[in-house]
């Protein structure tokens, strides 16, 4: 019953979200091989351009155009697709799918929605149709009363009773939603989501009921599957996105799990889904009393999830089916022989946790709740709770080493920690058996099941047995395994055990290991395989744990095997772009006659999808774990400069255990990584860079300013508050950070650097081969230096350099090449300004940036760089970036509207969850399309401009005299208005924020929404931040009205879209640029 | 946690796995077998159709819900399938000594001690898994203390006649009078059956039904080897002869299958868990089974008023026959579930649907 379509289109996800991530990188590479395998010609409009599903060998046409309609409308009318994906982008693509089909755009160009139709989604969209539709056939769905307004709201909750839950429809993680206990919590609440959406929801309050959600699939002929079920391990009220989950469900009985089973069963079937769609549910803890919370009739990460913790390929499938297949025609794809109809059997428990980095936020609230806010996760794969718990903890990767043996938390209140919790909500359960709380209070305060509960007293209490040992060899065997049974680490052990200080962990680690060898206690390999052993697995899909005798596969360690490390948890500065450079580099490994080996434990990637490589190891990227598989492998070597930071870290712990490392030596990347010597290197070279010291001393420091003057960049290497990293303009301020986020001493230094303003940033990417430069690409910032590279915009290829700049970059690129020896990716961030330029940062390693220069460039240096490390030839590309007749933008997407109460500017420290990248015919071509893509819109008739410093008043005055010409209103604050009048450019004056009686007021202008575009600039780079300037900025994203905190970026955006409307951007994809 | 005891699991092919007890701490022996299911562990142990094995579980968290209250319904336990452990032993990864939920009476550990049944935990599940999918089904013994005992071959016994009712028991006050014939019927054949207005005539193995008093004749489960229940057999090939419905799950199945003409043989380690796919025979529906079977029945033998109705799509084993013209049909899955998924439970309702329709041609007539 195959469909019979010829080209389909498939709409991507964009840039990464808070609530949309990497998932959607997997999911849509896997529906473009379904459809590839298929024969069918593939469109892909994703302006993502550091995802897997943008690379040249997967879809045969890839437009990095935003995902809105009009964008949509074009490709279809240019591209003529009679079939077209919207399950597989996340909610992003879905939105735009539901309003192109509103608009009728399908119809009119013929054009038929695969998988579930369009009306079923809105059907579970709309919560008053989906409640409707559940009760026509008796599911429960939680009481809830659909409102257009804020007293509709409050009369609504009278009738529930308090506490009741506000959400907001169609929005992405729940965004705008929130519990409110009260009417005054309420209309707050009401007002804040109405911005985001005209309905909202006020529902019954489940709090504390269990969580639980199933991954159902149906296809054509109605025959359905549910591919996973999960458990919270927080309870209802904590979103799923920011919940610790395990898979399958432990505390359900067979009777409660097959239940909830039938009922996914019979909602998808009623709703229509034809594809894969998640049935979340609130299980009453003291009965079977259920509610269904949620239906996604699409992919989701909850889905992406099921499929690493299945080994299911949902997306893959759900893809098929929307072509007509049916499950019963389809193979299991772990097992080739069995069908794939049938549900998964684990033998094993996975848990996945989500990763937050609300430290790098100002003004940020720390607690978790009904909204998301976490930017990545983990999943752990073992055969305990609690070997999968600790193993999880070690993965989030924020310095934590499982459950216990951590730093103590500091001042925290573990009750009010225990009940209203935060981001280190696990971490106070471990501070509260510390203090003796038992399991029933921590239940009763958290409303966590006590199951979970047991299984962490379990760790804590053998950690207790653990500390009153003193060294290894009094330690029973017995004992040390049941430890390792339990997830404990090697440090964990040292520290316990050995009593290890800090600075001396890696000799720690080192004694553990070597004892657990000598007692022959070792993890073994298992498999996973869908079928919990009944069949045999043809894929190579692993994980290490100590609960088990025997090995599943065997290892032939012929050093024909190379181990590529991956990058672990997204986080911010972190994220796709390393999987990307992840994948090339094993395809490059698996193309050159070599077994690739991948090691990550990220489920939103695709470099842990196990078609992709030999084999698989779902698991931690720490020194012992690598160890114990480079044991096993004994592979010819180890690739640590594809998957970001966290690899990199291990090149020279990797290299002292004799583990061979390719590419460049581990020693030259001490040498670029160590500042101090970086530093003497460049100084031998010749090259300049900003003068900087490590200073242990106020005084010192002081002195250090005197010399280099302000503003001076300040960096503790111990931090109280989320303050990491500063730029101080005078001495108040530098005075005031010292003592708000320092401790100066001569454990805990300060570096300050000094701070070159107005200067450019520029970025070299480059590979190297045994010293030489075989291929570079030079980019350049849009804003001035003093922007985190991952928030700035950037220009590939420069368009704004001088060539005598260019000129010398390249050769101080050669000369630090070759001083280095670098063999493999390359990274350099430099300052240029009137010709001088210095180097501020040099990464052995492939950098964010990569793939973008790679895609533009279309020059694949991961490719190169894999080539150059297993020492094969490479020849310099025929082509150099001069030559390109076309423009690429890589510009970074916020996720501030999730993060309540941050202040949404940028600095030194990252914010950015995402980016995308887009080609133009020109400058302003390029920026309008990444611009639109990370949700600008360009304004329809008024404009805010309220700049702070006189050289950004300067800077846009230009801008604003071109919105004057095409007939923009014009609002500005005080300072900025008067400047503007002065320099012949009227605006309307609009009073601050903290003088409410002065009318026409900011905010009400920007409540009311009468602004379409907000530009603030802060008044210097500190985040001792004033009062009105927060006050706009925040209230310009609580309000969705898109806002600008760059005066470069403002001007370039404000320049391009003056100079272009929409009908100009071009609509070409990628190929088309020649 | 007191430190638990050492105890092993011997294998006929010589292989040894050491655990640690917690169940009942003694010797036994049986057949080793192993099931993929996730959830159900109360059910398992109390299904008649394990009598005489011991069941690894591969899935390895075992106890964490505790064990249901003992709370009676229409006189059976409501969330038991009989009323005691059927099982010989049980073999798991890792035991959950503390168990969580608001149905829970005790712990699995305390159960398995009252009913004097032996556990291991700490063992490697799933090399223990791959090893009897490859080398089939394979004997072996559960060893405390060195008490060595002999190992054990289950089919050679008629074990129906060990866990099937003594004597006919009558249950409901339905419309429909059913005849279960009790091989190791699980409980929820009868709860499936007693939802639908039904009287349920519960039987011994053997016991002569050809006088009694009944609309619909339903086979159960059971334990062992199909041969071994001529007298069963029998029964059915006479109640063949005639026209009341017949449906038969499991051992029903190969039982019914045998007095149609049809063979059994065992599978190479059996159809043990709650993911088994079929397909009805001849269309596009497939539904998601639980199964519990070792032996299996062989149709190209079958009389020619037979056809096979569902089959197995991962290994295109028989999952279910009927007959081409009367009401007589049966499956090699449990639609009764428990545990399990519930996908095929409808076929009680076509079970009733057939006794309604005879009745209505009878009345007819």
């Amino acid at each position: 019953m195959k469909k019979k379509v010829n080209k389909v289109v498939i709409l991507g996800s964009g840039a990464l979200k808070i609530g949309e991530a990497g998932e959607f990188d997997y999911s849509g590479s896997q529906a473009i091989k379904a459809l590839k395998e298929e024969g069918i010609y593939t469109v892909l409009i994703n302006p993502n351009i550091a995802t897997v599903q943008t690379s040249e060998k997967l879809a045969d046409k890839i437009y990095f155009l935003p995902v809105t309609p009009y964008f949509v409308e074009q490709v279809l009318i240019k591209e003529k697709p009679d079939g077209l994906l919207l399950a597989f982008g996340g909610q992003t693509a879905l939105n735009c799918g539901v309003q192109l089909y509103e608009q009728g755009i399908f119809e009119k160009y013929g054009v038929k929605v695969l998988g579930t139709p369009v009306q079923s989604i809105i059907d579970t969209e709309d919560r008053e149709i989906f409640a409707g539709k559940l009760a026509e056939i008796d599911v429960k769905t939680p009481k809830s009363i659909a409102v257009t307004s804020v007293d509709a709201a409050l009369k609504a909750a009278e009738g529930i009773g308090y506490p009741i839950i506000v959400r907001a429809a169609y929005t992405l993680g729940g965004m705008g939603s929130g519990f409110c206990s009260n009417p005054k919590e309420l209309r707050m609440r009401a007002d804040n989501a109405f911005s985001y959406s005209g309905q909202i929801l006020v529902e019954e309050s489940l709090k504390g009921w269990k969580e639980v959600e199933y991954e159902v699939v149906r296809d054509a002929y109605n025959n359905c599957i549910t591919v996973c079920n999960m458990e919270n391990f927080d309870p209802l009220g904590i979103h799923t996105g920011e919940s610790i989950v395990v898979a399958p469900s432990q505390t359900l009985s067979n009777s409660e799990y097959h239940k909830l089973r039938e009922l996914a069963i019979k909602i998808v079937r009623h709703i229509g889904i034809v594809g894969e769609c998640n049935v979340q549910y609130a299980l009453d803890p003291e009965s079977e009393d259920y509610r269904v919370i949620e239906v996604n009739a699409r992919l989701s990460r909850s889905s992406a999830l099921a499929s690493k913790a299945t080994g299911y390929p949902l997306a893959f499938v759900a893809a098929k089916l929307g072509l007509g297949y049916g499950l019963h025609e389809l193979k299991n794809s772990v097992t080739k022989v069995t069908s794939a109809f049938f549900e998964p059997a684990l033998d094993y428990i996975v848990c996945k946790i989500p990763r937050w980095d609300l430290g790098k936020f100002t003004g940020v609230s720390r607690n978790i709740g009904s909204s998301m806010k976490s930017v990545g996760e983990i999943m752990a794969i073992g055969r305990t709770f609690e070997e999968v718990i600790q193993k999880g903890l070690r993965m989030v990767g924020q310095g934590m080493h499982g459950f216990v043996a951590n730093q103590p938390l500091k001042n925290t209140d573990v009750r009010k920690e225990l009940s209203e919790p935060t981001d280190q909500r696990i971490f106070s359960i471990a501070e509260g058996f510390e203090q003796g709380l038992d399991v029933e209070e921590i239940h009763q305060l958290s409303k966590i099941d006590r199951w979970f509960l047991d299984k962490l007293k379990n760790i804590h209490e053998l950690k207790n047995e653990l500390k009153n040992f003193n060294n290894l060899e009094s330690l029973p065997d017995a004992l040390l395994l049941r430890a390792k049974q339990m997830g404990y680490s090697d440090f964990q052990l040292a520290r316990l055990v050995l009593k290890t200080p800090a600075l001396q962990m890696e000799e720690g680690i080192t004694k553990v290991r070597s004892h657990r060898k000598k007692r022959a206690i070792l993890p073994v390999v298992k498999q996973i395989d869908t079928l919990a052993g009944e069949f045999p697995a043809k894929i190579n899909y692993l994980y290490l744990t100590y609960n088990g005798k025997e090995n599943d596969v065997e290892f032939e360690r012929d050093g024909k095997s190379v181990v590529v490390l991956g990058s672990g948890a997204y986080r911010i500065g972190s994220s796709v772009e390393f999987d990307w450079c992840s994948v090339n580099a094993v395809e490059t490994v698996n193309q050159q006659g070599f077994r690739s080996v991948m090691i990550n434990y990220n489920p939103e990637t695709v470099s842990t999808d196990y078609d992709v490589c030999h084999r698989l190891f779902f698991d931690e990227l720490t020194l012992e774990r690598v160890l114990d598989i480079t044991d096993l492998e004994a592979p010819k070597g180890v690739v640590i400069s594809v998957g970001g930071q966290i690899p990199n870290n291990l090149a020279m712990r990797l290299h002292r255990q004799k583990v061979p490392i390719l590419g460049t030596s581990p020693e030259d990347i001490d040498r670029a990584e160590n500042r101090q010597k970086f530093s003497s290197l460049l100084d031998e070279l010749n090259i300049d860079q900003p003068r900087w010291s490590e200073l242990t001393s106020v005084e010192d420091i002081f002195a250090f300013v005197d010399q280099v003057g302000f503003p001076v960049l300040v960096r503790p290497s111990y931090v109280l508050s989320g303050a990491a990293m500063n730029v101080v303009s005078n001495r108040d301020e530098l005075e005031h950070f010292l003592q708000l986020a320092a401790n100066v001493s001569k454990q805990y230094p300060v570096v300050v650097s000094e701070f070159i303003e107005q200067a450019k940033e520029i970025e070299v990417d480059a590979v190297a081969n045994k010293g030489e430069v075989v291929a570079y690409a030079i980019s350049e910032h849009i804003e001035f230096a003093g922007v985190h590279s991952g928030d700035a915009t950037i220009v590939f290829p420069p368009q704004k350099l001088y060539v005598e700049t260019i000129r010398r970059v390249k050769r101080i690129s050669r000369q630090i090449a070759a001083a280095l020896n670098i063999s493999g990716p390359f990274n350099m961030q430099l300052l240029a300004k009137d010709n001088d330029i210095k180097v501020i940062e040099c990464n052995l390693r492939a950098s964010r940036s990569f793939p973008f220069v790679s895609k533009v460039l279309k020059v694949n240096l991961i490719d190169m760089a894999t080539r150059v490390m297993l020492d094969l030839p490479v020849e310099k590309p025929g082509k150099s970036f001069f030559e390109l007749d076309y423009v690429g933008i890589k510009a970074p997407q916020f996720s501030f509207a999730r993060l309540q109460q941050a202040d949404p500017v940028l600095g030194v420290d990252m914010a950015s969850t995402g980016e995308v990248g887009c080609i133009g015919e020109n400058y302003y071509d390029a920026v309008l399309q990444a611009m639109l893509s990370v949700g600008y819109r360009i304004p329809k008739k008024s404009v805010l401009i309220s700049s702070g410093p006189l050289r950004d008043k300067i800077e846009l005055l230009g801008s604003a005299r071109m919105l004057e010409q095409k007939g923009y209103k014009l609002f500005a604050t005080e300072g900025t208005h008067r400047f503007f009048a002065e320099n012949g450019v009227a605006t309307t004056l609009l009073h601050w924020p903290d003088q409410p009686d002065l009318q026409p007021n900011t905010m009400d202008y920007i409540r009311e929404k009468k602004i379409d575009l907000v530009v603030n600039i802060p008044k210097n780079l500190s985040k001792d931040e004033l009062r009105n300037g927060y006050q706009i900025r925040r209230s310009s994203v609580d309000f969705n009205i898109p806002l600008i905190t760059n005066a470069r970026l403002a001007s370039a955006f404000i320049a391009s879209f003056c100079k272009m409307g929409m009908d100009d951007i071009s609509i070409k994809s990628w190929d088309e640029y020649k | 946690m007191a430190e638990a005891k050492e105890i092993k699991l011997v294998l006929e092919d010589g292989s040894v796995f050491s655990g640690k007890s917690f169940g009942s701490h003694k010797s036994i022996a049986g057949e080793v077998v192993f099931n993929t299911a996730m959830t159900g562990y109360p059910e398992s142990l109390t299904d008649p159709s394990y009598k005489g094995q011991i069941l690894v579980a591969t899935y390895p968290l075992i106890g964490n819900y505790g064990v249901p209250s003992k709370e009676m319904e229409n006189g059976i336990p409501k969330f038991y399938e009989s009323d005691r452990i059927h099982v010989s032993g049980l073999v798991v990864s890792d035991y959950s000594f503390e168990f969580s939920h608001w149905n829970a009476g005790h712990s699995l550990a305390d159960w398995l001690k009252q009913e004097d049944v032996p556990g291991i935990f700490g063992i490697d599940t799933r090399a223990l898994t791959k090893l009897l999918r490859d080398k089939g089904p394979l004997l072996g013994k559960i060893v405390a203390d060195n008490q060595d005992v002999d190992f054990y071959n289950p089919d050679n016994d008629n074990l129906a006649a060990q866990v099937c009712t003594p004597s006919k028991v009558e249950y409901g006050k339905g419309q429909h009078r059913i005849l279960l014939v009790d091989t190791g019927a699980k409980y929820n054949i009868l709860r499936c059956l007693l939802r639908r207005d039904t009287t349920v005539i519960r039987v011994p193995w053997n016991h002569d039904f050809s006088m009694e008093d009944y609309d619909g004749i339903m086979l159960s489960n059971g334990p062992g080897n199909p041969a071994v229940y001529q007298a069963t057999i029998d029964q059915i090939s006479k109640a063949l002869q005639g026209d009341k419905p017949i449906f038969g799950i499991c051992l029903g199945n190969q039982l019914m299958g045998i007095a149609a003409g049809g063979g059994t043989h065992k599978l190479k380690y059996g159809h043990r868990a709650h993911n088994h796919p079929v397909q009805k025979v001849g269309t596009d529906t497939c539904y998601i089974t639980s199964q519990n079977h070792g032996f299996v029945l062989d149709t190209d033998s079958l009389g020619s008023d037979w056809e096979p109705l569902f089959v197995n799509l991962n290994d295109g084993t028989n999952e279910g026959i009927r007959h081409k013209n009367k009401p007589f049909f049966s499956t090699q899955f449990h639609p009764e579930a428990s545990s399990g998924p519930t996908d095929t439970e409808f076929l009680f309702d076509d079970f009733i649907g057939l006794i309604e329709t005879a009745k209505a041609g009878k009345a007819a007539v």
